[in-house]
C-alpha cells in the first residue's frame, strides 16, 4: 500500500534483549535525565512579583480616552454599543452645559458608559468602532471579585487618569497600544 | 518497704535514658517525616523545571505546618457502612510499625553524659534484623484493615495490592538479607556497624544483595515504580480513599516514616551505619573527645538517610509505574531467583574461603 504521507514511523517490534530486560540501564538513563533537569532554569516566574509581558497585540480592560487637555472623547454615540457582540456595552448620552467645556471635548457626552466585563470577550470591536479614539483596549485584565456587580465597570474604573494632574498614570493607562494605534495589528 | 525495694530495684537511670531516647528518636522520625513531604514536592518541582512551594516563610520552609494545620481542621468522616473500630484503628496501627523500627537502630555511638555512657541505640537486641522483619510485616496489617474496614471495592482492591505485594516482596527481601548475615554472622544492628566501622562496608560486600534489597525497599514502602496500593488514577488513592481529616494524615505521613526508617535500616545494613567514611572513628574519639564524636556519627548517619530518601524521590519522578502483573514477575520470577543465587554463590565462597581457597 502506498504511504499517503512520509510521516509514518516504523515502530520495532523486535523481542527485547537480555540488556534491555534488565530495566535498571533504562532506569539509570531516566534518572540522569531527571536530575539534570534539576538545575535547569525553572519555566515558572514567581506571579504576583514578576509579570510577564503582553505582546504587543494583547486586548485588556478598555479605558475611555481623553484628548491632551483632560477632556473626554466619548460623545456618545452607541456605536461600540452597536458593534459589541456581546452586548456587554450599555450607555446614556447627555449634553454638555456652558461652563463643562474643559470635561468634554464634545457638546454631547456620555453620563453613563457600563461595561459588563463577565459578558465583554475583548474582541476590540468596539475600539474598531468608535470614530472619536475614545475607547481603547489596555493592558491589563480585569482582576478577581467577589460579586457580579463588581464586573460592571463603570465611568470610574473605565476614565484614564486626567494627562494634566497624573501624566504618569495617564501614561501607564494608556500603555504601547495606544501610543502607537496604527501598530494595534487589527487593520489587516 | 518491700514496695521501696521494687522501686530501687530498678534501673531509673537507664530507665530514664531510654525514655528520653525514645521520645527524641520519635520525635526526630516524624519531623524528618514532615520534611519529607516539603522535600518530596520541591524535589517534584524540580525535576519538572517548576518551584514547588514558596509562599509559606522563606523557601516555603513553613508548608509542613501548614499542610498538616489544614489536615486538622478538614472534617473528620467515618462512612456509616464502614467498620468503625477497624477504621480508626487502621492508620493508627500503620503510624505504629511505621515508628517501632526506630528502637533498633542505632543512631550513633556512645554519649558520655552526668558519668554515664549512655548508648544511642533504644535497644540492643541480637535479634535486631528479625525484629525489623516482624514489624514490617506487621506493617501490612495497618493497610489491610484500613482498606478493609472502609468496606468500599476500591479501598479492598487496594488493600489486596498492598497485602500481596509486601507479602511477595518480603521473600526476596529476607532471601537476599541471607547472604548478608552470612557474611557478618551476625543478627544485631549494633554488631554489624561495629563490623563495618573504619573496615570496608558491607555494599562492597554483597551489592547484588544491596540491589535486591533496594528494589524490595522501594516495593515495601509502596513508592513509585510499585505504588499500586495507592495507584490515585486506577484506584482513587487506593485503601485511603475513605480516609480523611487526621487519619489521612497518618497513611500519608506513615509512608514518610517507613520511607526514612529504610533509609536508616539501609544505611545500617549496607553503608557502614554511624560510621564516618574516610576517617578512623577510633582515632577521633582519642583526639576530640567522645561527644563530639558521637554528634558527628549522629550528622553522618542523618547525611547517608538523607541521600537514600533523595533516592527514593528521585526514582518516583522518574519512572512510571508498574502493571500488577509485571510487579509480581519481577518479585518472583526475578528478584526471588536472583536472591537464591546471591545466597548460594555468598555462600560458596565463605565456604572456599574457610578452606583457604582449596577445593
Amino acid at each position: 500500500m502506498e504511504a499517503l504521507t512520509n510521516r509514518v514511523k516504523k515502530v520495532d517490534r523486535r523481542k527485547m534483549n537480555l540488556w534491555e530486560r534488565m530495566y535498571l540501564p533504562a532506569v539509570f538513563k531516566g534518572m540522569a535525565i531527571t536530575i539534570r533537569h534539576m538545575f535547569m532554569k525553572k519555566v515558572t516566574i514567581n506571579y504576583p512579583e514578576q509579570k510577564r509581558a503582553f505582546s504587543p497585540v494583547f486586548r485588556g480592560l478598555q479605558v475611555l480616552n481623553r484628548d491632551e487637555e483632560g477632556r473626554e472623547n466619548c460623545t456618545a454615540c452607541g456605536l461600540c454599543a452597536l458593534a459589541c457582540p456581546a452586548e456587554a456595552i450599555t450607555m446614556e448620552g447627555a449634553e454638555r452645559k456652558p461652563g463643562e467645556e474643559h470635561l468634554y471635548r464634545e457638546e454631547k457626552y456620555a453620563a453613563k458608559y457600563e461595561i459588563n466585563m463577565l459578558r465583554c470577550i475583548f474582541c476590540g470591536l468596539c475600539e474598531e468602532a468608535c470614530p472619536k479614539d475614545a475607547v481603547y483596549l489596555s493592558e491589563t485584565f480585569a482582576p478577581a471579585n467577589y460579586q457580579r456587580k463588581g464586573f460592571v465597570y463603570g465611568k470610574e474604573e473605565l476614565l484614564i487618569p486626567d494627562p494634566k494632574t497624573d501624566p504618569e498614570g495617564f501614561a501607564k493607562a494608556k500603555g504601547s497600544r495606544i501610543a502607537h494605534p496604527e501598530g494595534h495589528g487589527n487593520e489587516h | 518497704m518491700y514496695q521501696n525495694q521494687i522501686l530501687l530495684s530498678f534501673d531509673w537511670a537507664l530507665l530514664t535514658e531510654k525514655l528520653v531516647l525514645i521520645v527524641i528518636v520519635v520525635m526526630v522520625s516524624l519531623f524528618v517525616a514532615m520534611y519529607s513531604t516539603y522535600a518530596e514536592r520541591k524535589v517534584a518541582a524540580f525535576m519538572q523545571d517548576r518551584r514547588g512551594p514558596n509562599r509559606a516563610g522563606p523557601f516555603g520552609i513553613l508548608q509542613p505546618l501548614a499542610d498538616g494545620l489544614k489536615l486538622f481542621f478538614k472534617e473528620e468522616i467515618v462512612p456509616s457502612f464502614s467498620s468503625k473500630f477497624l477504621f480508626i484503628l487502621g492508620p493508627f496501627l500503620a503510624m505504629l510499625t511505621a515508628i517501632m523500627v526506630s528502637a533498633v537502630i542505632p543512631w550513633g555511638d556512645k554519649f558520655h553524659i552526668f558519668n554515664r555512657d549512655v548508648s544511642l541505640q533504644i535497644a540492643d537486641i541480637n535479634v535486631g534484623i528479625l525484629y525489623i522483619f516482624a514489624v514490617v510485616s506487621l506493617g501490612v496489617y495497618g493497610i489491610m484493615i484500613g482498606g478493609w474496614a472502609s468496606n468500599n471495592k476500591f479501598s479492598l482492591l487496594g488493600a489486596m495490592r498492598a497485602a500481596s505485594q509486601i507479602i511477595s516482596y518480603e521473600l526476596a527481601l529476607g532471601i537476599a538479607l541471607i547472604g548478608l548475615l552470612m557474611v557478618t554472622g551476625t543478627l544485631s544492628l549494633n554488631e554489624m556497624v561495629g563490623q563495618q566501622k573504619d573496615q570496608i562496608w558491607n555494599f562492597f560486600r554483597q551489592p547484588l544483595g544491596f540491589l535486591i534489597f533496594l528494589v524490595c525497599a522501594f516495593a515495601e514502602t509502596n513508592r513509585t515504580p510499585f505504588d499500586l496500593p495507592e495507584a490515585e488514577n486506577e484506584l482513587m488513592g487506593g485503601y485511603h480513599a475513605e480516609y480523611s481529616s487526621m487519619k489521612l494524615g497518618f497513611y500519608l505521613f506513615a509512608e514518610y516514616v517507613n520511607m526514612f526508617l529504610s533509609g536508616a535500616v539501609m544505611t545500617t545494613l549496607y553503608f557502614g551505619g554511624y560510621d564516618i567514611p574516610f576517617v578512623n572513628d577510633a582515632n577521633l574519639v582519642q583526639s576530640i573527645g567522645m561527644n563530639w564524636v558521637a554528634i558527628i556519627q549522629g550528622a553522618v548517619f542523618f547525611a547517608k538517610i538523607s541521600f537514600f530518601i533523595f533516592l527514593f524521590m528521585w526514582v518516583r519522578w522518574t519512572v512510571p509505574r508498574f502493571r500488577y502483573d509485571q510487579l509480581m514477575n519481577l518479585g518472583w520470577k526475578i528478584l526471588l531467583p536472583l536472591a537464591l543465587l546471591n545466597m548460594l554463590v555468598t555462600g560458596a565462597l565463605i565456604l572456599l574461603s574457610q578452606n583457604h581457597w582449596h577445593f
